[in-house]
């Protein structure tokens, strides 16, 4: 094979990336289900002909599906080396979570590339439509005991046979589903993209030739993988070990521990998640592919500069049995998978942080809070109001983590607190952050935030949260952050959910209102050596309470709002004394 | 109708102060003659640069008017450099604008945070709700306000900002508010949001109210400053501003609304390139300017330049009011050229900027650049450096950084290594200018790309091979572009207003009011700029959806006011939706409710047609005498024999074959051997596949 210089190179890489961002935007713009349009769930890339592996990704799409995609390609390869028939015109649709998918929402479109007659790649397409049936209207159940209460499965099916789309799929998709006008949207929208994609990838194979893109693509595998042993090397020989745990499965008040023993080995690693739970009965569950794309997610977050794709697989082995809650098999319910990549996301970044403290990234606060409100209004229709809420990334060794944000598994935005109080009969009390809820450290983390709702008429509430039992963990010596709450008012006071954050069959009348209060980030690095100054400035600002400040940072801080030098010199001495 | 201002016949003079330097446009519409002039800008009192500027063109007491654009605003906000601000807002909410809309920095990566522009402890909350109907549950106590106003005060806030939630359905509460908050407050910075922003979204209108305020005394201040410096000299005309809109606007507007000039300078450019290749003949353009660390890429369709709804300035910090949609990549002339551990090169994003700026400049940076490549390969005349600042270009010292920096490590050449670093940075371009025009189905092939500023017109050609464009125009005179755009900008002024109502529930006669209400505010601020506009057109468009998506769509309304009416109605706002949503989607969803979101309001005062012809060739040159002699400059693997051109000289109708050079005082044109470059009537050149 000949090679390429590294000047064409890096043009067919730019081109190549923005074929795949073409295709994230094109569905961003066309689709009709806010969780693609606004929050942009939904991924599109370029994968390897015979084993589905990503060759080049786009910069815009999310990060959990970045991951998954690969795996979600061979599915089909898999399907195809099963069945045969593989046609140009082809395009394949699917969103069994156990083989290739993530739960049951996300849908992938997959379609064959052929040039003079064979197979050059494949192209796919993933998006989160808004419901495909089960118990509870838009998926997150967490009561479910089996997949089929979540919704309807679907094995690769080829919805497209040579260039003709096959009606029988498409009237089965919208039976099965409560919304079935958006959900068409939706996969029209994936559609489109991949018809760009398929266009420009076309133009570009025409001006540059095939064999020296697939020259191209091998050569970008080979220096992400270059650039991940490279990482991996940097970092100490050694077993590296973290757990942490999942409040409950929806089902029963028992912990699950997600445990991972990390070894790094001159420049590969093993991930290895054998000392896990096993399978629960509650929607927590995940499948491999989907454990094994949540650590490609973690990976990248902490070595920043490897490209996303493949190549950065190879020096990685996965240890993830079906024994483990990690690892299931059909029909064990997966919808709230999203709370278990985010503890295995943060497990691999309290391993790495044992073994390089400079990359150190503390846990982020580690649950999406997909919170329903939903009724009837005074016409009878029926509204639900259903979004995720944010809260505190982690201390890390460069800053304090940022204060409300998004998950690591996901860029979404929230909606404005007046989008939804024009589009739902509820008012929004207090949308704020949460004072001391970020985890102490040196650099402490985000802080996470308060929602208080209102109910102008009357609503059932779901939620599917974790963090409620077990906060978000601190590194190198930062401490923990605040545990996640939800409350609601009742006719003599207040409840909570007795597993946490987990609520379904509770319904509130008009003027009563809930409240969610978010986990910050976990603290980086010893409390006790952060600047005075900026523990102050956490105070005045109304942030860090005198009593934290002074207990937990040992700042003291005067009337006026700045550092008592003396009497902090003091705590801080203390506290020297303390440790030795 | 008011009868238009009269035009004006005194001299104007465009000025647009950079980070460098301060280019300034002088035009005599009267006696038929304009001059140009560049001067070193003067950071931190850029009114000395400005002064300086002025007088190259005579007593500035005989001139009848200047347009002025600014990066002061924008560079307070990048180097949070604004005032010491406040905010009230309502109870519950006054950490809104510090949680913006829940996102992050980047994509890959976790680590950073954000400090807001206010801090908490300026931040005040009152007790006050509106519903998002417009029903007021919970009416305002002045007293409130009062007391939070004088809290700030006494934590030494220069500057308030006013945000209730939902608002932009009724105002009441706020403007009660204003009203005691001026009881209190001992300036003229204070502002409520409804004032500056009165649409559904409370960080985007928050965030806006809050720069708005941050802004004010800075940019008051800077004109404040500029004002007295001209009446020292005697002027007497108007002075104005253009906004991000690519319109102008009075000095007052400004003061009151200083958020508007984030894009001031960038907008005029492109407003002035439209016009250019409008004129020539070119109605579909991409305008690139290629600066020192970033280029800047706007589309232009029919003449038209787009507008976009928001921008974000850094992150966090989101202004939502019209602007000319202008993308930008981090590839200048300053973008620093180094070899990745995966062996790869890359252009950018890292930069050395104007200062220490590339390595040729001999001011400390020893990293090579795009600039320092071009030197290097002859592009560039090392003995004449563009601006006059520096007596020559150091080519050995930009030669030792390449080799050191990216020859060796790749394994090249030095001149292979300096080809491939423009190679990288035009392939970067070429993906922005991709991504503007192909990604929202737009055919390269009728589209010709204007680079102005200094540094374009040297990859004009790779551009236009690159994206498949029909050809580069370069103006006559592309440093001075954005002066140009300043003398030649109409005068705008945007409004916007929440309505939500649902199309087929609408009030016809209600809209109607809305909309002749709106004209007439707008108007007034258009002819209270007082400058000499030929008319004022007024352009409705409404920001529609299908009920459940959150997305709109831009809806321009076919009516115009006659009589006090638009005469608006639900068939005319049904077919224009229907017209904008295929266009966008090609699907229509049809038994879907529709939603009006936003009415959007515009007056637009026509300046007096600035004839471009004044700015062609006069008098018979001639190729030969054009010619100022050769040198060697490297292309496609090889040096050639390159023809040197002193471009102003060339007549118009003159053709010149690559590989050539065309030089003026403040831009390089490069001419590629497969092409071709000839002047066009009006003295600009026009770069083709020979």
């Amino acid at each position: 094979m000949t090679s390429l210089d590294p000047v064409t190179l890096a043009v067919l890489k730019g081109r190549l990336e923005q074929i795949a961002d073409e295709m994230d935007a094109t569905l961003y713009r066309s689709a009709f289900n806010p969780i693609i349009a606004e929050a942009r769930d939904a991924c599109h890339g370029l994968y390897h002909p015979q084993t589905g592996a990503t060759l080049v990704q786009g910069t815009t799409g999310l990060p959990i599906f970045v991951g998954a995609m690969a795996f979600a390609v061979k599915a089909v390869i898999d399907k195809v080396a099963r069945d045969g028939g593989l046609e140009p015109g082809d395009t394949f649709l699917f969103n069994d979570p156990y083989d290739g998918g993530t739960h049951l929402n996300d849908f992938r479109l997959v379609r064959p590339i052929f040039r003079d007659g064979s197979l050059f790649c494949w192209l796919a397409s993933v998006g989160h439509w808004l419901d495909i049936g089960g118990n509870v209207p838009g998926g997150f159940n967490a009561r479910a005991t089996e997949s089929f209460q979540e919704g309807v499965r679907f094995p690769p099916v080829k919805l497209f046979r040579k260039g003709r789309m096959d009606q029988d799929i498409v009237d089965i998709l919208a039976a099965n589903s409560r919304v079935p006008v958006s959900n068409f949207g939706d996969m029209n929208g994936q559609l489109n993209a991949l018809d760009l994609g398929e266009r420009r990838l076309a133009q570009l194979l025409d001006e540059y030739g095939d064999e020296t893109v697939r020259t191209a693509f091998d050569a970008f595998s080979d220096r992400a993988e270059a650039m991940m042993r490279a990482a991996i090397r940097a970092l100490p020989d050694g077993t590296y070990s973290f757990e942490d745990f999942l409040d409950n499965d929806g089902i029963t008040a028992e912990p699950l521990t997600i445990a991972l023993d990390l070894t790094v080995s001159g420049d590969t690693m093993v991930l290895d998640f054998s000392r896990s739970s096993k399978p629960c009965a509650g929607p927590l569950n995940i499948a491999y592919s989907t454990a094994a794309a949540c650590c490609y997610v973690a990976l990248k977050h902490v070595f920043t500069e490897v490209p996303a794709n493949a190549g950065c697989l190879r020096p990685i082995t996965f240890v993830i049995p079906d024994t483990t809650l990690l690892g299931v098999k059909p029909p064990k319910p997966v919808g709230g998978y999203t709370e278990t990549i985010l503890r295995v996301i943060g497990v691999v970044f309290g391993a790495l942080a044992k073994a390089d403290p400079a990359r150190a990234t503390a846990a982020p606060f580690g649950t999406i809070n997909a919170l329903s409100l939903a009724g009837h209004r005074t016409d009878g229709s029926r509204w639900v109001m259903f979004s995720f809420f944010g809260g505190g990334l982690g201390g890390n060794p460069e800053t304090d983590g940022l204060n409300h944000a998004n998950n690591p598994i996901s860029m979404a935005t929230i909606p404005p607190a007046e989008i939804l109080e024009a589009a739902y009969p509820v008012m929004f009390t207090q949308w704020a952050l949460r004072p001391d809820s970020a985890g102490a450290g040196a650099h402490r983390g985000g802080f996470g935030a308060v929602y208080e709702i209102e109910a102008l008429a009357a609503a059932d509430v779901f939620l599917l949260g974790e963090r409620g039992v077990f906060p978000p963990f601190g590194v190198s010596g930062g401490q923990p952050a605040a545990l996640n709450r939800f409350t609601w008012q009742t006719a003599d006071g207040e409840a909570s959910p007795p597993l946490a954050s987990k609520v379904t069959d509770v319904r509130i009348a008009p003027g009563q209102r809930v409240r969610l209060e978010t986990p910050g980030g976990g603290g980086y690095g010893d409390p006790a050596t952060r600047e005075a100054a900026r523990v102050a400035r956490d105070v005045r600002q109304g942030l860090v309470s005198e009593k934290a400040a002074r207990e937990t940072y040992r700042v003291a801080v005067d009337a006026t709002g700045r550092v008592d030098e003396p009497a902090t010199r003091a705590l801080r001495a203390a506290t020297r004394g303390e440790a030795a | 109708m008011n009868a238009p201002v009269k035009p004006v016949q005194a001299p104007v003079v465009g000025v647009d102060v950079g980070g460098t330097f301060t280019d300034l446009f002088y035009l005599d519409a009267a006696g038929g003659h304009f001059r140009t002039a560049k001067v070193p800008s003067n950071r931190g009192d850029e009114a000395v640069g400005f002064l300086d500027g002025l007088k190259t063109f005579g007593p500035v007491a005989g001139l009848g008017s200047i347009v002025h654009g600014t990066t002061v605003g924008t560079n307070a906000l990048l180097e949070r450099k604004g005032a010491r601000t406040a905010l009230i807002t309502t109870r519950g909410f006054r950490d809104v604008l510090e949680m913006r809309r829940r996102d992050r920095r980047h994509t890959w990566g976790l680590w950073g945070d954000f400090v807001p522009v206010i801090d908490r402890d300026l931040r005040f909350e009152v007790d006050e709700r509106v519903l998002a109907d417009g029903t007021l549950r919970t009416a305002l106590e002045p007293g409130q306000v009062a007391a939070a106003a004088r809290a700030a005060l006494a934590a030494g806030a220069e500057a308030l900002a006013i945000v209730f939630i939902n608002a932009y359905a009724n105002p009441a509460n706020e403007q009660a508010a204003m009203e005691a908050a001026r009881a209190v407050w001992p300036n003229d910075d204070i502002a409520c949001s409804t004032q500056i922003l009165p649409e559904i979204r409370e960080f985007e209108r928050t965030s806006t109210t809050a720069l708005n305020a941050y802004l004010q005394p800075v940019v008051g201040g800077y004109l404040k400053k500029l004002d007295d410096a001209l009446q020292g000299e005697g002027f007497t005309g108007r002075f104005h501003i253009v906004q991000s809109n690519g319109g102008v606007m009075s000095t007052a507007t400004a003061r009151r609304l200083p958020v508007r000039t984030a894009l001031s300078g960038p907008a005029a450019g492109v407003i002035a390139a439209a016009a250019i290749a409008r004129a020539a003949g070119y109605p579909n353009v991409i305008t690139g300017d290629l600066g020192g660390t970033s280029f800047d890429v706007s589309l232009v369709v029919d003449g038209r330049t787009s507008l976009a709804a928001q921008t974000t300035i850094d992150f966090g910090l989101v202004i939502r009011t019209p602007m000319i949609e202008i993308s930008t990549i981090g590839a200048g002339g300053g973008s620093i050229a180094h070899v990745d551990a995966g062996g790869l090169l890359q252009v950018g994003p890292e930069s050395a900027g104007s200062r220490p700026g590339p390595v040729a400049y001999g001011q400390g940076n020893t990293r090579p650049t795009l600039t320092d490549a071009n030197i290097v390969l002859g592009r560039i005349n090392a003995e004449r450096p563009i601006g006059g600042k520096l007596a020559r270009l150091d080519v050995e010292a930009a030669r030792a950084a390449i080799e050191e920096h990216v020859a060796r490590p790749l394994g090249l050449g030095v001149m292979e290594a300096a080809e491939a670093i423009v190679r990288i940075a035009d392939g970067k371009m070429a993906g922005a200018i991709r991504l503007v025009s192909i990604e929202r189905g737009h055919d390269p092939s009728g589209f010709a790309a204007v680079p102005f500023g200094g540094g374009g017109a040297l990859h004009a050609g790779a551009l236009i091979k690159d994206v498949g464009l029909k050809c580069a125009l370069v103006p006559r005179y592309p440093g001075v572009t954005s002066a140009l755009g300043c003398v030649i900008a109409d005068i705008r002024h945007d409004q916007v207003q929440t309505v939500n109502l649902t199309l087929d529930a609408l009030d016809e006669a209600a809209l109607d009011r809305r909309m002749v209400a709106e004209a007439a505010h707008a108007r007034s601020v258009v002819e209270g700029a007082g400058l000499a506009v030929d008319r004022i057109d007024i352009l409705f468009e409404l920001d529609m959806h299908y009920v459940g998506q959150t997305h709109t769509v831009a809806v321009p309304l076919p009516v115009e006011i006659r009589d006090g009416t638009t005469g608006i109605d639900r068939a005319t706002v049904s077919t224009a939706f229907d017209k904008a949503y295929r266009e966008q989607f090609s699907r229509l969803l049809p038994g879907v409710p529709a939603r009006i979101v936003n009415l959007r309001t515009a007056a637009i005062g026509r300046r007096p047609a600035f004839d471009l012809k004044a700015l062609a060739p006069r008098g018979a040159g001639s190729l030969e005498a054009a010619r100022t002699g050769s040198r060697p400059v490297w292309f496609a693997g090889g040096w050639h024999d390159t023809a040197i051109y002193a471009r102003l000289d060339l007549p118009v109708g003159a053709v010149v074959h690559g590989p050539a050079i065309l030089e003026q005082p403040d831009a390089t044109t490069l001419v590629d051997p497969d092409l071709k470059a000839s002047v066009d009537p009006l003295g600009n050149v026009i770069v083709e596949r020979a």
